[in-house]
């Protein structure tokens, strides 16, 4: 039986193949995410440990508001080296700077490769040890001098001798190139731009005059790490901490740890919809074959199969197409990595590679999952071929039994998706879950509601195969006709063939829903709150901007009043918050919903005043004339009291929870930033202002300025690119639904060869036969289309009545594309098996059985 | 066992059948009490909706009776559950359908050892190649159904149904699908297959041709065996047949 079922599978190699494409799909993201998570996460481990390679010990700033945290650490007096030095245990150290360092090209902008960061430090050649960098071209920077990766001088051209622009904290320095040099470790990182400059230009480029990020040591060979830490605790400052290398370099990595762990469940969600969607084109294809091979298995009854052996039979075949399946799905999985990073790239988001990595563990889940969501798909095809009864092998023509459970079908799959949006409802609405109780209720709930209403989409069939077929019925003629009843003809065919594409095009409804409900949510907060003139961001909309940026517009003629929104990180009423800062001019700039206090708490919140917004007062009962005391990552700390509390709109407000004076926050952060800057000008938005902030902003190449439209656009564009990588990862499993549509079609040729010889002996043309088989395929592709997009709009619409800060919005424009994307996967689909149907021979077709 | 070696093959008591229900019923067999003898090659004859082959099917236990009682070997199959049945077909049951009905991925031998295979039965080689040379298919054997004539495909139908060395063969119009000079082998064949073998055989045809070669023929119309003739030669099965349509 075994035997039987193989050469089955041999014997329809292009069924077998349609049908586990599903398979392979859903299989290569999940072992491409893998290998590329895989893949990043080694690339960084191997950068951080080269960086930490000849260190022993590392001493940083403390962040008096978290201990562990590993960025926008305060610097430390450089005094701190030569103490360091004069230990005994110490062979060894190097005091070092770093920070964000612009390099600016010959048409004064920003070098930036996709979202990668731009790394600037500071660099002693005369210490090797803990170098790990290697100087290729040119020389070690001095004085005013930089040196640059040999990968970002490629790409723009530059060479040693060049001059350039690099901004740091404050305006742009005119440097010159002294030399290029590569990382040694094996991994590029990612579209970095780096950049190595002598301490002392490094400290004035980062504003870090006499101060120092971080010493590393090395000990002296007659000593060991723990006696060199010893001795270092006992000369520590406050606000500093000391680590080994080793652990300093775990720590630096942390961040990007986290990154790639989140990008790996990402990307594996889509895996998991692709096999998702994947599991019922098997479901639907084996039904259709085992429908067809109805007499082949009642004869094989009739000679002594028991119903379990037929059961083993299809089992078995499940689990071949299963393995092979997973098998190639695995080395396309190996491309698919490959063709992620570039598609990263392309997207914005260049991520490092050091070469690919295929472990033992992403071949065994990808084994695992494809054969499993084969043979679970296959269980009820399976189960059916039981029940065709022995005299089918002597009747014409004779159909699969309903199974046991059919009259059931509209009840069940009522009760299925009810209970799913039941579930989705308990994630969404009942407080008090934890996140992996919501993740648990919405996933299971989402599935519950695809599984119902996929059952239930047969019913749905036949009118809406009547409504959309209309127009092909009366364009296409005959044809066309012919199609609209095919596609009724067995409802639950094409019911669970439309079902497929309908998830895909459910999760992409549901994506363009939220994404315009946040858009327009956050557009009408702007509007609300800020409407005059021009707001200066960074050039990439979102990196916070130095305050010099804000100061050198003071005084520029023209312009009345320069409001920064400083941010940064600072602990009060319990935890660690976001904390915002404004100045005076504030008022004018901006209008909030003032529940207590007035428009004139933003002008005068002086060295000890404060805001906070509705929710977070009630939240930590604040009220006007509350006190709040503050500790900021340095180490300071200070008491203000609150003056006024606003309501901001429903798309959010550029405050933190709690917001300062300006002038108070420069005090207590060394270094203060600006998200945004917003400045008013007399004559409000025009051509003249324009340029004039322009020139202003000159030596600020990473600053560019916006009118409201502008800001508005800008902001949204980061919204835009997450919404494409969305898109392109749920295109998968339309794809995958595609090739659904490609099988059922191309089965469904086979099993009508008989028919379509008849109509093509009366007298139908080979281009009306493509032509019929091309319309039904539209039709059921658009039967996906509209279930999908109803069911997303629906879910959206769930989502967005729990979710405070998005509105609805309605994407009229996105949703009609989704439909002509669906008419043109229908197209697609149909191209194969058209051909096929159109080719066959009118005389061999008739004699077909 | 029981049933004994000289009781009969099959046996039939008061066999009805009715499909559909009310006004639309249609009685298709209306008191059929029938014994197969073993070793002989008996052939059910009649029109079409004589109700030939559904007699058959329910002899075969591929159909139930409204009422009345089957059994083969002496078996009673109105009890059976589905895996008995299915134990009865591997052991008492060989099937030759019109349609040849083999699985077109295996060659000849594959599709002729199918049942003994699905049994988890090993095969007697001498048995085996003597039936592959009685069935002419010494030279065929790793030929796929798709490269044999349909005379080729109806005797590996035959050898298959005949592998098993079953208590009874039932043949559904074996010829139907043949020409006249192919059909003539394929008779021949299953002649054979009784005379040498012992094999027994109930045999469903509506041509007087194969009718002749049977050692009984029973003819059937409107649900009721109307005649029951010993071995004839096709004049006399002809002349019946004109009888019973006047």
């Amino acid at each position: 039986m075994t035997l039987v079922a193989l050469r089955a599978l041999w014997g329809r190699k292009l069924r077998t193949f349609l049908t586990g494409f599903a398979i392979v799909l859903g299989v290569a993201t999940v072992t491409g995410t893998y290998i590329l998570t895989d893949s990043i996460k080694d690339a960084f481990n191997s950068i951080f440990q080269t960086i930490y390679v000849g260190t022993d010990a590392s001493i940083t700033g403390l962040s008096a508001i978290d201990q562990n945290s590993t960025t926008n650490l305060p610097p430390f007096d450089e005094s701190l080296l030569a103490k360091v030095k004069a230990l005994p245990a110490v062979a060894a150290a190097v005091g070092g700077v770093g920070g964000e360092a612009n390099l600016i090209d010959k048409n004064g902008k920003v070098i930036s490769f996709g979202g990668a960061p731009h790394i600037g430090f500071s660099l002693d050649p005369t210490q090797a040890r803990f170098n790990s960098i290697v100087l290729k071209h040119g020389n070690w920077p001095g004085a005013n001098e930089v040196a640059i990766d040999t990968g970002t001088a490629a790409k723009k051209s530059i060479h040693p001798g060049d001059a350039i622009r690099v901004q740091g904290q404050g305006p742009a320095l005119r440097v010159r190139v002294s030399g290029l040099f590569v990382f040694t470790s094996k991994g590029n990182i990612g579209g970095a731009t780096l950049s190595a400059f002598n301490l002392a230009t490094a400290q004035r480029l980062f504003g870090k005059q006499r101060k120092l990020d971080e010493i590393r040591v090395a000990h002296k060979s007659n000593y060991t790490e723990a006696q060199l830490l010893g001795e270092i605790r006992q000369i520590l400052p406050p606000a500093t901490k000391v680590r080994t290398g080793a652990q300093q370099a775990q720590e630096a990595g942390k961040e990007t740890q986290n990154f790639v762990n989140f990008l790996q469940s990402f990307l594996l969600a889509f895996g998991g919809i692709a096999l998702f969607v994947g599991s019922f084109v098997i479901a639907n294809s084996l039904s259709i074959t085992i429908a067809q091979r109805t007499r082949e298995f009642a004869t094989l009854r009739t000679i002594g199969a028991s119903r379990r052996q037929i059961m083993r039979a299809v089992l078995v075949e499940a689990t071949a197409i299963g393995v092979l399946a997973s098998v190639i799905g695995l080395a396309l999985g190996l491309l698919l990595a490959k063709g992620l990073f570039a598609l990263f790239g392309a997207l914005g988001f260049t991520l490092p590679n050091s070469g690919l990595l295929f472990q033992g563990r992403t071949v065994i889940v990808g084994l695992i999952v494809g054969i499993l969501v084969t043979v679970v798909a296959s269980l009820r095809p399976a189960l059916r071929a039981t029940r065709v009864p022995p005299i089918a092998a002597v009747r014409e023509g004779t159909t699969l039994p309903p199974g046991r459970f059919a009259r059931f079908r509209v009840l069940g799959s009522s009760v299925l998706a009810i209970l799913g949006f039941l579930l989705l409802a308990i994630g969404l609405f009942v407080s008090g879950l934890s996140t992996t109780g919501v993740l648990l209720f919405m996933g299971v709930g989402a599935l519950l509601v695809f599984f119902g209403v996929a059952l239930f989409s047969s019913h749905l069939v036949i009118p809406l195969a009547g409504a959309l077929g209309a127009p092909g019925a009366r364009l296409g003629g005959l044809p066309g006709t012919l199609a609209r009843e095919n596609t009724q003809r067995n409802p639950q065919r094409t019911g669970s063939t439309a079902a497929a594409l309908m998830i895909g095009l459910a999760l992409v409804t549901l994506v363009a829903m939220l994404a315009a409900g946040i858009r327009n949510s956050f557009f009408s907060a702007v509007d609300k709150i800020w409407q005059t003139d021009y707001a200066v961001t960074a050039q990439n909309n979102f990196a916070p901007i130095p305050i010099q940026v804000g100061s050198s517009l003071k005084g520029v003629a023209g312009v009345k009043d320069v409001v920064g929104v400083r941010a940064g990180e600072a602990r009060f009423v319990g935890g660690k918050h976001q904390l915002t800062g404004v100045g005076p001019g504030a008022s004018r700039v901006f209008h909030l919903d003032w529940t207590q206090g007035s428009q004139a708490v933003l002008d005068s919140l002086g060295s000890n005043g404060a805001f906070t917004d509705k929710d977070f007062a009630k939240k930590h009962h604040l009220s006007v004339g509350s006190t709040v005391s503050l500790l900021v990552p340095g180490g300071q700390q200070r008491t203000f009291s609150i003056r006024g509390i606003f309501k901001p709109p429903a798309g959010g407000s550029p405050f933190a929870p709690l917001t300062i004076g300006s002038s108070t926050f420069d005090q207590l952060f060394n270094d203060p930033h600006d998200l945004f800057v917003f400045v008013t000008m007399q004559g409000g938005v025009s051509a003249a202002n324009t340029r004039v902030l322009d020139q202003a902003l000159e030596t600020f190449p990473n600053a560019k300025v916006a009118t409201r439209e502008q800001f508005k656009q800008n902001q949204a564009s980061g919204l835009t690119s997450v919404l494409n990588i969305l898109y392109v990862l749920l295109a998968l499993s339309v794809v995958v639904s595609l090739f659904g549509i490609v099988n059922t079609l191309v089965l469904t040729v086979f099993e009508r060869t008989r028919e379509l010889g008849m109509l093509r002996a009366i007298g139908m043309t080979r281009r009306q036969v493509r032509r019929m088989i091309r319309y039904e395929s539209v039709i059921t592709a658009l039967i996906g289309a509209v279930i999908g997009i109803v069911l997303g709009i629906v879910l959206a619409l769930l989502l967005i009545a729990r979710v405070d800060f998005i509105t609805v919005a309605w994407p009229i424009g996105t949703l009609f594309v989704f439909v002509l994307v669906a008419l043109v996967a229908g197209l697609l689909a149909a191209i194969l098996p058209a051909r096929r149907a159109a080719r066959l021979n009118v005389l061999e077709a008739l004699q077909y059985e | 066992m029981e049933g004994g070696a000289n009781g009969a093959a099959v046996t039939a008591r008061a066999v009805t059948r009715r499909f559909g229900q009310g006004d639309t019923a249609v009685d298709a067999l209306r008191g059929i009490d029938l014994e197969v003898g073993r070793g002989k090659l008996t052939a059910v004859m009649g029109q079409s909706g004589s109700g030939k082959s559904t007699l058959m099917h329910i002899l075969a236990g591929l159909d139930q009776p409204t009422s009345g009682e089957v059994s083969i070997a002496g078996t009673e199959l109105s009890h059976l559950g589905d895996n008995d049945l299915t134990k009865l077909r591997r052991e008492h049951i060989g099937f030759v359908f019109q349609f040849f009905n083999l699985l077109p991925m295996l060659n000849a031998e594959e599709n002729i050892l199918l049942p003994l295979s699905i049994a988890g039965e090993k095969p007697d080689e001498a048995w085996f190649e003597d039936l592959l040379k009685k069935t002419g298919l010494a030279d065929r054997r790793k030929h796929r159904p798709a490269e044999l004539s349909g005379g080729q495909q109806q005797r590996v139908a035959i050898a298959r149904a005949l592998a098993s060395r079953p208590t009874v063969v039932f043949a559904d119009e074996p010829t139907g699908n043949l020409d006249s000079a192919t059909s003539g082998e394929i008779l021949t064949l299953m002649r054979a297959s009784v005379d040498d073998y012992g094999q027994t055989t109930v045999m469903v045809t509506h041509d007087a041709r194969a009718a002749a070669i049977a050692d009984r023929i029973l003819f059937l119309a409107d649900g009721l065996i109307v005649k029951d003739m010993p071995r004839s030669d096709p004049r006399e099965v002809i002349a019946a047949m004109d009888e019973l349509s006047q």
